[in-house]
């Protein structure tokens, strides 16, 4: 368990689920793997498939046709998995608040470990919490000496 | 030969929204296309009408990121329309630099997704890497790199300063080597003539039929540009080319949206040098009762927003349409006929925004029956036990 451990953090793979958000933070997401902020030079890697995928980000006001779907996808995730919720929209709906169709933030759905806030976050941002994601998972191994619990 | 259906979505990997098409397919050939949407549907037109007119620029500029100057400036110039005044010249050119800006970064963000979408991710990189300085100008001109917030209701938020013009002309000016370079890796390369040539024809004829709109009509040689047709902002006063080609495939999209970026830094480099001085806002309190559309060019097409007010600090009614929602019907005479691998970049090729679409609409083919919620679920489920049917056959 130790070593998976140590191999999931060298490199995560990263999926993005869209669950009703404007694009700007899907862009940013992208952007991230662009030249200028390369975000593989860390060892993640944006995959295509959900069985691949270590981490799950979501992005957007959760709305009622994505809540089951949601759902199944981090069904399909093998473990251990984190979610990191992006932008404005996932963490707390933003302006769609008062919206008929988004009745609740994403951690109501599935349970988050990281929120990075912004509308839409920087990329920096967006990799300096996904990095401390990774930090805060070693720093807990180092303390408290054994595993974390893998969801 | 047996027919196959092939599911694309909700979730896939060569799609940034979650969008549904159902491609029935024999042997390799496309036979017929249908799209299920709504996984975007925030209901944006009701939440706009709970919201007073200051903060609908806000609400509406979150419709969708990547146009998110299209949908204020169609929604100020609705307002402005009831109240029928006209910003003040500075804040004019200012919206038109914004918006022009946008243009660049919008097409530079399709050309990349296009190129990736046909194995070239070269150009992708090339395309995402030039952007970041169009986000960097818009950095020095809004403090923001996606949702600019520059909008209002009778002028713009924010003036441009003097000392910023000349970074920000020279960092426009600094991109149209690699857009030149990017032209000429796309007119050179055999490859992508012969991958994109002739696929996803879209015919002058059927292009006025669907009524598509920007890039795509202007493709098939429609002539149709909202900013040459019914100008706004300060289209009228710079000089500029609406680019139009004859040919309606994939190759001659790619083209126009090329050309159009050369035209965006023109504009955008005559408004630096021509932007007057004087006020930026003129302070409305009050809009009184009536109706107005404001209907601009989007980098995707027409954007249209109607609003009507009461009286009241809040529309009594917003409707938005955008460019997206007159573009997707033109699946049915560009994918139909294709090969599966064509539709890929088929599907691309429109600068398909979901998110932008997702106005709930309910429509009968004959026009003599209304549908409740109920029929609704009942003709999904009819439809997908005919899909399992069909699929076992």
């Amino acid at each position: 368990m130790r070593l998976l451990e140590k191999v999931f953090l060298k490199s995560l793979w990263v999926f993005h689920l869209a669950t009703g958000s404007c694009n700007n933070c899907d862009i940013e997401i992208l952007d991230c793997l662009t030249p200028r902020h390369d975000i593989e030079r860390f060892g993640m890697l944006l995959t295509g498939s959900i069985k691949h995928a270590d981490v799950l980000m979501v992005t957007g006001a959760v709305n009622r046709q994505c809540i089951p779907r949601i759902k199944r996808v981090y069904e399909q995730m093998p473990k251990p998995r984190l979610v990191v919720a992006i932008g404005e929209c996932a963490l707390s709906r933003g302006v769609f608040m008062q919206s008929y169709n988004c009745p609740m933030p994403l951690d109501h759905v599935i349970p988050v470990d990281v929120y990075i806030p912004g509308c839409p976050p920087r990329p920096e941002a967006i990799m300096a919490g996904l990095l401390k994601l990774i930090e805060r998972r070693k720093e807990n191994r180092a303390e408290t000496g054994r595993e974390n619990d893998s969801r | 030969m047996a027919k196959t259906i092939i599911p694309i979505g909700p979730y896939h990997p060569l799609q940034e929204e979650p969008e549904f098409f159902i491609l029935t397919v024999e042997g390799e050939t496309v036979v017929d296309i249908d799209l299920r949407i709504g996984y975007n549907h925030r209901g944006i037109e009701k939440l706009c009408e709970q919201q007073t007119y200051d903060q609908v620029t806000f609400v509406v500029e979150r419709v969708c990121g990547i146009c998110s100057t299209s949908h204020p400036f169609a929604y100020t110039q609705a307002v402005e329309d009831i109240l029928s005044i006209e910003a003040p010249p500075r804040a004019q050119y200012i919206r038109t630099i914004i918006a022009e800006g946008e243009r660049l970064h919008s097409h530079l963000l399709w050309l990349g997704l296009a190129g990736h979408f046909l194995g070239y991710n070269t150009i992708f990189m090339w395309a995402w890497k030039l952007r970041e300085e169009i986000l960097d100008v818009m950095e020095i001109l809004s403090g923001n790199r996606n949702n600019y917030a520059m909008f209002k209701v009778g002028g713009v938020l924010r003036d441009i300063k003097k000392e910023d013009i000349p970074t920000v002309q020279k960092k426009v000016d600094s991109i149209v080597p690699t857009l030149k370079k990017l032209r000429s890796a796309v007119m050179d390369d055999p490859v992508l003539h012969a991958r994109t040539k002739g696929i996803g024809v879209l015919s002058r004829e059927a292009a006025i039929d669907y009524c598509a709109v920007g890039p795509t009509a202007r493709a098939s040689g429609v002539a149709r540009d909202i900013r040459k047709n019914s100008p706004y902002g300060v289209y009228d006063q710079v000089d500029w080319n609406m680019v139009v080609t004859e040919n309606g495939d994939v190759f001659d999209k790619v083209l126009v949206r090329l050309g159009e970026m050369f035209e965006s830094v023109k504009i955008i480099t005559a408004c630096l040098s021509q932007l007057p001085e004087g006020e930026i806002d003129c302070h409305i309190t009050e809009v009184p009762p009536g109706e107005g559309i404001g209907h601009i060019e989007a980098p995707r097409g027409e954007c249209f927003h109607y609003v009507r007010s009461d009286g009241t600090n809040r529309p009594e009614r917003h409707k938005i349409r955008a460019p997206t929602f007159m573009n997707l019907p033109t699946f049915k005479k560009t994918v139909i006929g294709g090969k599966i691998p064509d539709t890929v970049i088929t599907l691309a090729a429109i600068d398909p925004c979901y998110c932008c679409t997702e106005r709930m609409t309910v429509q009968d083919l004959k026009g003599q029956k209304l549908y409740t919620g109920e029929d609704l679920i009942r003709l999904s489920q009819e439809k997908t036990d005919q899909i399992i049917a069909e699929m076992r056959r």
